[in-house]
């Protein structure tokens, strides 16, 4: 088969996100300067030679605490939003394909946890677990893993009834065969677009529970707080509040672009089309 | 018919593209309907019959442009009309019954004021006059409690029902022309009749003509006076019904006549052990219950005793509700039964789930009715047939391929199809795929659920006549479910008739289709047409039982209640 020719929101979603990530990864180990270092002289500085993007009321770098901070939140998004995947595929996939008593109880719990709006669901975990960044993944991990389970259950609840399903298991193949082999990989298309929406969803989570004062602690710089810090300098210095909100809406652009060009790529039905 | 009655519909030379590739989908299509005149356009799906027929009313897709010839109703152009002319013509002067009945009516109307929606936009009629003929037409279409139906939504009706009721809509508003796009095709064989001769005499009634659409050929022949073949968006002959079918000129109309089921000479009655023997089986669904308490169940199948013996062909046929699909179900292992048991080669089955019935899942396999449904999207095909091989013991992975290989050749598509995907398939391909995922395993023992009935009638015949090459080549036993009585014709050794869950009558083929005993075999009989070869390659309409050719020869009605009321509001 012919490679297909990348797609134009596959080659800019990819571009933005290889850059992100890129900045992430670099951002673990190297930053041009030491993001927590202060620098009182320096203060609300403006993006010049000196700091690429100027400085913040300590004095820090911007440039060095976006890339730290994209980092810290980069991870944590993934992380949760792979934890909500993970577990709300294989809790909508159990409940929609052996139905019954167990698909009743499980889903009265997920539609408890739905009703709660998920920010408020994630104050109330970050409450028990503590604020700091296992404390968020775990809270938002919870927090959307409901939302997954109702999508991939609706999706297996109308697959179960097509005939290839039956086929399967005349074929004489096991209930867990059937699942993983036919009733799994369709989903994926959903479950993808789903992801991604998420990923976006994370991020902003964070930037938001950072900026109320729940996420990771400071110093260390996350999107959301320095988002949130910026907010009392907004007229002295607006590029405090601008980039970490650019790096946020571009990384979500990214994100989405991707999505869709995943889910296209995905469906057999496109292949070779282009 | 005089020469010089100029004709209610004349479509010259019309050719419509898609606006964007430039394809031709219909090419130089001509015909005329007259005044009263009973007409059917034939032809396969993609031959753009659908097309033309939605062209006249200007109801064509916005991707498909016109692109020459002309149709005139009532000797105005169609396309020159202005937007109220237009709509004046839709509804009022030409009605359409659409081909599915379950989407066609609003769900979220009751069906009294969706009827009463016509006659606003096209009559002038007080609210008590417009109810009065809503009511009279409704009785005239056999809907008994005409009041509650006017309360009603349509999800309260069957299909056939709704279709009724779509057909009261439309003659409410007393059409000239009635363009009906397959309008049975969804329907059950028994209501298929009472629909199709409804509508022909309501339309000899009001003096209304009708242009049917339809794929199938019986159907034509039995009530129009005119037929139009169509092939790949031309028209490749057309005539009067019965001259037509007797001597078909072009190539296709012989290949479309030759596609109907014929009988084949029956094998020798097949004796001995039975291979798949089914005793006293039962199946009751569970009924929806509330939250605390149970509801009823429902009795899908009462008491079954059926035996197939290797290598035979056993047709289960009965209109949808008879449980015959569940019959097949149950054998197939898919539905768990609530009583009774399977029997295969003298060992039970069902009751040991996995372990115990190896032998029954290694040589009992099924096709399925949808081919759109009944293979994996994501699987290619070639990976699709070599699932079924999974579970046979000791196969290495080269003589699986090989295994596939053959398979594919035998359906008839060639290995090269083995890395194609679904998608990339026809109806019937897809369904030649799933043949050979059935057979790949070599299995004794076949359940064949309505497995051409999704097929273009050509297509059905190549389906169906592989499907009776392969069992006489392999020679396993098959449980063929069908309502489609021509196929079961052709391919069943012995047929079983069901009604309501259990079994009315069974009996070699012969004796069946000749003389049947039950009183709902009969029925079921004479709601197809036969046709039977003439000499000359053609065919004709063979009734087959006396009465029929009467019931069929629908009489001319005198002016009923709702015509003479129609008159009143109808200026």
């Amino acid at each position: 088969m012919k490679t297909a020719r990348i797609a134009p929101n596959a080659l800019v979603g990819g571009v933005i996100m290889a850059g992100v990530l890129g900045c992430a990864l670099l951002g673990a180990f190297w930053t041009p300067r030491d993001p927590l270092a202060l620098d009182f002289a320096a203060r609300l500085a403006p993006p010049g030679a000196g700091h690429w993007l100027g400085t913040d009321e300590f004095g820090r770098d911007v440039a060095s605490r976006l890339m730290a901070g994209a980092a810290t939140s980069a991870w944590i998004s993934l992380l949760s939003v792979v934890s909500a995947v993970g577990f709300g595929t294989a809790l909508g996939v159990l409940t929609g394909y052996l139905r019954g008593t167990f698909d009743r109880i499980a889903m009265a719990f997920n539609d408890a946890l739905l009703a709660f709006p998920g920010m408020l669901l994630a104050l109330g975990l970050l409450a028990v677990f503590g604020a700091n960044r296992w404390g968020i993944i775990a809270a938002l991990a919870i927090a959307y893993t409901p939302s997954v389970t109702r999508v991939v259950r609706g999706t297996v609840l109308s697959l179960r009834e097509r005939e290839f399903v039956d086929a399967s298991r005349v074929m004489g193949n096991s209930e867990l065969f059937t699942m993983a082999r036919h009733v799994l990989p369709n989903c994926i298309a959903p479950i993808a677009v789903l992801a991604t929406s998420m990923f976006g969803w994370a991020l902003l989570s964070e930037s938001a529970l950072s900026f109320l004062g729940l996420g990771v602690p400071p110093p260390a710089p996350t999107w959301g707080n320095m988002l949130a810090a910026s907010r009392p300098h907004f007229e002295q210095a607006v590029w405090l509040g601008i980039f970490p909100g650019v790096c946020i809406s571009l990384t979500l652009l990214g994100i989405n672009l991707l999505g869709d060009a995943l889910r296209d790529r995905l469906d057999p039905r496109m292949r070779g089309t282009r | 018919m005089t020469k010089n009655d100029s004709p209610l519909v004349r479509v010259h030379d019309l050719s419509l593209e898609v606006a964007a590739s430039g394809k031709r989908v219909v090419d130089s299509v001509g015909f005329e309907v007259r005044a009263g005149e009973l007409v059917g356009i034939v032809g396969e799906s993609g031959s753009g019959k659908t097309l033309v027929a939605r062209a006249l009313m200007r109801l064509e897709p916005a991707a498909i442009a016109h692109a020459g010839g002309a149709i005139e109703i009532d000797g105005r152009d169609v396309r020159a009309l202005a937007p109220a002319a237009l709509r004046a013509l839709r509804g009022g002067r030409v009605g359409m019954v659409f081909q599915e009945p379950m989407t066609s009516l609003n769900p979220a109307m009751r069906i009294g004021r969706q009827l009463e929606e016509g006659l606003v936009r096209h009559r002038r009629a007080s609210a008590a006059e417009r109810r009065a003929l809503i009511a009279a037409m409704l009785a005239r279409v056999g809907i008994d409690d005409v009041e509650r139906a006017l309360a009603a939504y349509p999800h309260e009706f069957s299909g056939g029902m709704r279709q009724r009721i779509m057909l009261a809509s439309v003659m409410l508003l007393r059409p000239a022309l009635l363009i009906a796009d397959e309008p049975t095709t969804a329907l059950d064989a028994l209501v298929q009749r009472e629909v199709v001769e409804l509508m022909v005499e309501l339309a000899r009634s009001e003096g209304t003509a009708v242009l049917m659409i339809s794929h199938d050929l019986s159907m034509v022949a039995r009530y129009t006076d005119r037929v139009v073949v169509m092939c790949e968006g031309r028209v490749v002959e057309q005539g009067a019904t019965g001259a037509l079918m007797a001597q078909p000129q072009h190539p296709y109309t012989r290949r479309l006549l030759d596609a109907m089921p014929r009988r084949l000479t029956a094998k020798t009655p097949l004796v001995g052990a039975p291979l798949v023997e089914v005793r006293g089986l039962t199946v009751d669904y569970p009924g929806r219950g509330g939250l605390f308490k149970r509801g009823a169940a429902r009795r899908a199948l009462h008491g079954i005793d059926l035996a197939i013996a290797p290598g035979e062909v056993v047709a289960v046929v009965g209109a949808s509700g008879s449980g015959k699909t569940t019959l097949g179900r149950v054998i197939a292992g898919l539905v768990r039964a609530s009583g009774g048991e399977v029997r295969f080669a003298g060992h039970g089955v069902g009751a040991a789930r996995r372990g115990g019935s190896r032998d029954y899942r290694l040589n009992c396999q099924m096709v399925f009715q949808d081919p759109y449904s009944s293979l994996d999207p994501r699987m290619s095909v070639g990976g699709a047939i070599g699932e079924a091989l999974r579970h046979v013991p000791g196969l290495g992975a080269g003589e699986k391929a090989t295994r596939v290989a053959e398979s594919l050749d035998e359906v008839g598509l060639g290995s090269a199809y083995a890395l194609r995907f679904p998608h990339e398939l026809s109806g019937g391909q897809r369904q030649r795929v799933a043949i050979a995922r059935a057979l790949v395993r070599r299995p004794k023992f076949v359940v064949a659920d309505e497995p051409v009935s999704a097929l273009d009638m050509t297509v059905r015949a190549q389906v169906l006549d592989l499907l009776a090459d392969l069992q006489r080549r392999h020679g396993f036993a098959c449980l063929f479910i069908s309502h489609d009585l021509s196929a079961v014709e052709q391919i069943a050794d012995r047929v079983v008739v069901m009604q309501d869950g259990r079994i009315v009558e069974q009996g070699l083929r012969d004796a069946i289709f000749d003389r049947p005993r039950h009183a709902y075999t009969r029925r079921l009989l004479s709601a197809i047409p036969a046709l039977e070869a003439t000499g000359s390659g053609g065919v004709r309409l063979r009734w087959r039982f006396d009465g029929d050719a009467q019931a069929a020869a629908v009489p001319r009605h005198a002016a009923s209640a709702i015509t003479a009321e129609a008159a009143l509001v109808g200026r």
